[in-house]
């Protein structure tokens, strides 16, 4: 770093005209959101199809083949119950991405409303909701889902209350911070002056306008969503375990580390896969939907 | 120099009815429990005398309200009950492996820092180049796999192939912990870096950019003091609230983490419960992992100010 020269800044006109070439760019052209597309569009359709894309049972057990390693009959082997690899991780996108998907329906509604609510009028509404916030986000994500899920009683339902109860707080911050901006704008206050009510401000004008970011954050919010639907299924305290599910999966492979190590990698590796795709398809998404805010 | 850190006791106080709302949902959660709290605190030994024995020490056949009151009282002689599993109270267990998830984290944070300096500079230096797509690759990667598994993928790299460090455990003396840390702590890293890297090279590529870069190099300043005197302590700036912020994430994993490696801290103490239904050790974990966030918090802000002579919290309407 020393030789380089210190960079540029982009002169203003030059910056708008890229920013308006981004925008202006087809949607096909925009590498990771298509990337995203691709890969997420690929799980969605290995969830959907699952029961066709192998002979096998994911849940059956047949204990005269367990532990076997990768062969033509089982490309990835077999477990400890003797149940195909393959379909076990083709099966696990279905649990895996549809709690992944669900989980971020409840805390985008409430986060979304109480920061709208708590940003548009202020006041005490504020300083409620925002204490609110700071309240449960002390809690550290895990902590705060193990113990509800403890608490609530194992089973989806949990899992899905726990989430909601964690993660409303990220997009009540983000829509709250929008709509702080957005209130000072010109258009705001016309429609103000023209007579509308508060709800139809907030709905019509403002709602658009800010819902953008939280869609994008949703993008990532489901891959934490997964990671947590999968670190509980790896501690054991997620969906129960003749359902196949990569948490679980990567904990019965734990125990054959030594002698079948991809038993414990390969579903690791397709949740990476699956958070890649859906980072791709969030920056993506945030080219196409709020071209001006990139870097 | 004083005069901005007048914010101190505001911001304490601020952060008093947060820390009174953390207890109050910890609280809360024994009623969430199906059935009666005492039956459900008391899991297996719930013998009719057990149960009235705990309902009368919790207040279970007063209002809501006064059963709060007797929660916080009982909490600030430092008692949250007994845990069923270990049958001693959860206090003494939760200070006891406290200090053992502290170290864990305070471990993964030198080494987060240690690998995310370096690599934010790096691709902070020709942003666009090789390097830096390299490094923000890393960053998409790290953050898109389960923590967990990266611990035993880890493993299976270094403790099972290679050989250089074990699978797991604490070990005896201060240097083995050092030793036996190692690799959860990396684990940890690995996840925490990209947050930190993209703050950090973020805040460096726009360091690099300002007058005073340029004049520095123009008076004959370069490698590694230009970096270090002009470049991080700027570009630091910025990163510390980052990572106040997301220490709270770094003791979440830490729990996950210590389960993995079997290392006897706050997180196998509560995982443990929750597999053996202990309800009170769950309740305490949480609590005392909730408060240390909010202590951290103030902690931040105070660091923060420190840091940065043009942050004045004191003069500012909203401290956050």
């Amino acid at each position: 770093m020393t030789t380089t020269p210190a960079p540029t800044l982009t002169p203003p006109k030059a910056r708008r005209r890229a920013v308006r070439a981004r925008s202006l760019r087809p949607w096909y052209r925009n590498g990771s959101l298509v990337a995203g597309i691709v890969i997420v569009g690929g799980l969605i359709l290995v969830a959907v199809f699952a029961p066709l894309l192998t002979p096998y049972s994911p849940t059956t057990q047949n204990l005269t083949d367990v532990l076997q390693g990768p062969s033509a009959a089982h490309w990835l082997g077999t477990d400890q119950f003797g149940r195909d690899v393959l379909t076990r991780l083709i099966w696990s996108t279905r649990v895996d991405l549809r709690i992944g998907f669900m989980a971020v329906l409840i805390p985008f509604v409430v986060g979304t409303v109480l920061g709208g609510l708590a940003g548009y009028f202020g006041g005490w509404i504020d300083t409620v909701v925002m204490r609110l916030v700071d309240i449960f986000f002390a809690f550290p994500f895990y902590v705060m889902v193990i113990a509800l899920v403890f608490v609530l009683g194992a089973g989806e339902t949990s899992i899905y209350l726990a989430i909601a109860a964690v993660s409303w707080v990220s997009y009540a911050k983000i829509v709250r911070g929008e709509i702080l901006v957005a209130k000072q704008q010109d258009y705001v206050m016309a429609a103000r002056l023209g007579g509308f009510s508060h709800l139809k401000v907030l709905v019509r004008h403002i709602g658009p306008n800010v819902l953008s970011q939280a869609i994008i954050y949703a993008m990532s919010d489901i891959v934490q969503d997964i990671m947590a639907i999968v670190t509980l299924g790896y501690l054991g305290l997620g969906i129960a375990p003749p359902t196949a599910e990569w948490g679980s999966m990567i904990a019965g492979g734990q125990q054959f580390i030594t002698t079948q190590w991809q038993q414990a990698t390969i579903p690791g590796l397709a949740v990476v896969v699956t958070s890649l795709g859906l980072s791709w398809l969030g920056d993506g998404l945030s080219d196409l939907l709020s071209p001006d805010r990139r870097k | 120099m004083l005069h901005r850190l007048r914010f101190i006791p505001g911001r304490i106080l601020q952060a008093i009815p947060v820390a009174i709302g953390v207890t109050i949902l910890v609280f809360m959660m024994s009623h969430l429990l199906p059935g009666n709290p005492a039956v459900a605190m008391l899991g297996n030994h719930a013998t009719p005398a057990a149960v009235a024995a705990l309902s009368k020490h919790l207040g279970l056949n007063q209002p809501l309200w006064d059963q709060y009151w007797l929660f916080l009282v009982h909490l600030l002689h430092g008692d949250l009950g007994e845990s069923i599993t270990y049958q001693q109270p959860v206090f003494g267990l939760v200070m006891s492996a406290a200090p053992v998830t502290l170290s864990l984290v305070l471990y993964a944070l030198v080494l987060s820092l240690i690998i995310s300096v370096p690599l934010a500079g790096w691709a902070a230096s020709r942003p666009g180049g090789v390097r830096d797509l390299g490094v923000r690759g890393y960053t998409l990667l790290g953050q898109g796999m389960p923590q967990f598994w990266t611990g035993i993928m880890l493993i299976l790299l270094l403790a099972v192939r290679l050989r250089l460090f074990p699978v797991s455990g604490y070990g005896q003396t201060p240097l083995d912990h050092l030793y036996y840390l190692f690799l959860p702590a990396l684990t940890l890293a690995i996840s925490m870096c990209p947050t930190i890297i993209r703050s950090l090279r973020a805040s460096t590529i726009q360091v690099l950019g300002s007058e005073y870069i340029g004049t520095a190099r123009s008076k004959g300043i370069g490698g590694a003091s230009l970096f270090r005197v002009h470049v991080l302590r700027n570009a630091a700036i910025p990163t510390v609230s980052i990572v106040g912020v997301n220490l709270g994430f770094l003791v979440g994993g830490s729990l996950i983490i210590e389960q993995v490696f079997a290392i006897p801290g706050l997180g196998s103490l509560m995982i443990n419960a929750i597999l053996s239904d202990d309800f009170p050790t769950i309740q305490g974990v949480a609590l005392v992992v909730a408060l240390f966030v909010v202590v951290v918090g103030v902690l931040t802000d105070i660091v923060y100010t420190l840091l940065d002579p043009r942050v004045d919290l004191a003069n500012t309407e909203a401290v956050r």
